[in-house]
């Protein structure tokens, strides 16, 4: 008999999570993300694991660092309002080097916005909503298969370089149910805790990096001496006040993840073999742009579409690369125009950019999109 | 082969619980189907709308564009959610909930409420009630798999009750 099953991208996010190892969540409910707290709050127990709902999200976020320098693969999740008082602790945990992953399920704001109407207007949040230099991991499922699938390589990615990654939802993906085949458990490759390779004894220095500039520090609990902060620190987790060390220290934070980022950015391309045209879209939006395109081929427009599944680090070649090949792009975002200065800037000019933007509380409608299509084409042929 | 079927109401009347037994009965019976759903602010009371799509191959753009089939089950949805409804489409409307039918060639009215009032033994059993409707308006599932969706679903000490009001609906229609 067949697995597939009818799910909800939110359910499938937290199967995606429980899957790759999570075994603590902390959180606050607010749509359109509550699916996945109530999903991570039916599963957990029944897995040895811990879901407490906190009494906001600020302690949400604390509750979850807390639980992974223990030594649990942890999780939260929330939409806009929430994910904005996040930031402090997303930036201690991007300085202490603290794997965790936050879940933005977007709505419309800024504030409380529209409850709880779509939205992909917290994508220059996810880069730069904490303070300060730091590098940033942000991924967007289009499916419910994949909301199981980026959950598993969001939780692997801050497990790894030691980081918060961001899962960069939408309302459309988060809230859909659709057909879906989960994939089982011995086909899915999870990233383990990294653990010290010498014993306490030896002189561990929890800071001091592995080959891939990333730390082995400790699980808090297990014999060694840890010092965790959001000060700048040198190899021994203790803050110091030398400008070589503080450069040190930020240079590596961007380097481990820059030295993988060809590994990391994910970017799919749909009939692009002959494209003169391109859609880049991301998330929920690109299920739309996909329809817009099928419908601009039908019309004999050669168009294809590139979709972002790593949102940051961005696609910077991928995208550079697109642009030396066709004759115009066109970014679709549920915004006012963020990934479109992104695009831009990667395409430095050797083709034009254009914006199709929606900032309504609807989704785009395949026409929208087709008609931004014809008009592109339109001023490329002029 | 795609369907595009659009369930609205009130808030608690549960519209989108049927949405989503559908979509489930279809996937079960070997389709591919993709349901959302809004609701304004209000839990209870407000407007709701869900909406399923149906298709042998796959979906991407998971909203409906031109409605095949549209479930009515107060005026206020009958008023706002039928006016995309294909030319050939149908409109099926809860009797006494919506009096004022809207000017539509292909109507079907269905007591829906009053059925499971008074045959089915709950209000509560309006959603189900209207589902087997849909089932047979549709013929694209068979009732022996929404069925199963429905049992599958439901609270188990309901499943009796809710088999029943299922088959109300299913036989309500010609």
């Amino acid at each position: 008999m067949s697995k597939a099953r009818l799910m909800q991208g939110n359910e499938a996010c937290a199967e995606g999570a429980l899957a790759a190892g999570v075994r603590f969540f902390g959180g606050y409910p607010i749509t359109p993300s509550t699916e996945i707290a109530e999903g991570m709050a039916k599963m957990l127990p029944k897995v040895g694991g811990k879901f407490v709902q906190m009494e906001d999200e600020i302690a949400s976020m604390g509750v979850v660092l807390g639980a992974s320098l223990a030594g649990k693969k942890a999780l939260t999740a929330s939409s806009g309002p929430g994910i904005s008082l996040k930031q402090e602790l997303i930036g201690y945990a991007a300085a202490a080097e603290i794997p965790v992953v936050i879940v933005n399920v977007q709505r419309v704001g800024p504030s409380t916005g529209q409850p709880t109407a779509p939205s992909q207007g917290d994508v220059m949040q996810a880069r730069w909503g904490t303070h300060g230099d730091h590098p940033m991991i942000a991924l967007s499922p289009w499916s419910v298969r994949e909301a199981f699938d980026t959950a598993v390589m969001a939780v692997n990615y801050s497990e790894r370089f030691r980081t918060p990654v961001i899962l960069l939802m939408d309302e459309i993906v988060g809230h859909l149910r659709e057909k879906v085949e989960l994939p089982e458990a011995d086909e899915i490759e999870i990233y383990p805790r990294r653990q010290p390779g010498c014993t306490p004894a030896e002189g561990y220095r929890p800071y001091a990096p592995a080959e891939d500039l990333v730390p082995n520090i400790a699980d808090f609990g297990n014999g060694y001496h840890i010092h965790v902060t959001g000060l700048i620190h040198d190899e021994t987790g203790f803050p110091v006040g030398s400008p070589k060390v503080t450069r040190e220290a930020i240079d590596r934070l961007h380097t481990k993840i820059e030295i993988a980022r060809d590994e990391i950015t994910h970017v799919e391309e749909y009939c692009m073999e002959d494209a003169e045209y391109a859609v880049v879209a991301f998330g929920g939006t690109a299920r739309t742009a996909y329809e817009a395109v099928l419908a601009a081929r039908q019309k004999g427009i050669k168009v294809g579409m590139v979709r972002l599944i790593t949102i940051w680090p961005f696609a910077d070649q991928a995208i550079s690369d697109l642009a030396a090949r066709v004759k115009g792009i066109l970014v679709t975002e549920l915004n006012y125009g963020q990934i479109v200065n992104e695009v831009e800037r990667a395409a430095a000019g050797q083709c034009p950019v254009e914006l199709c933007a929606k900032y309504d509380m609807t989704i785009f409608e395949p026409e929208e999109i087709l008609e931004a299509v014809e008009s592109l084409v339109a001023g490329g042929n002029k | 082969m795609r369907k595009q079927i659009r369930l609205s109401g009130s808030g608690g009347q549960g519209v989108i619980t049927a949405a989503i037994i559908y979509a489930e009965a279809a996937v079960a019976a070997g389709m591919e189907a993709v349901q959302s759903q809004s609701y304004g602010p209000e839990a209870r009371g407000g407007a709701s709308k869900s909406e399923v799509i149906i298709d042998n191959g796959p979906i991407y753009h998971p909203h409906v564009s031109v409605p095949d089939v549209v479930l009515a089950m107060t005026q206020k949805a009958a008023d706002k959610y039928y006016g995309d409804l294909h030319p050939e489409g149908i409109l099926i409307l809860d009797t006494d909930l919506v009096p004022e039918a809207p000017d539509f060639k292909n109507i079907i009215r269905v007591p829906i409420t009053k059925i499971a009032i008074e045959q089915a033994g709950k209000s509560l059993f309006a959603n189900i009630v209207a589902l087997g409707v849909l089932t047979k308006v549709l013929q694209l599932v068979d009732l022996d798999t929404v069925r199963k969706a429905v049992a599958h679903r439901v609270p188990p000490h309901t499943v009796e009750a809710n088999m029943k009001a299922l088959q109300l609906g299913y036989d309500s229609v010609e």
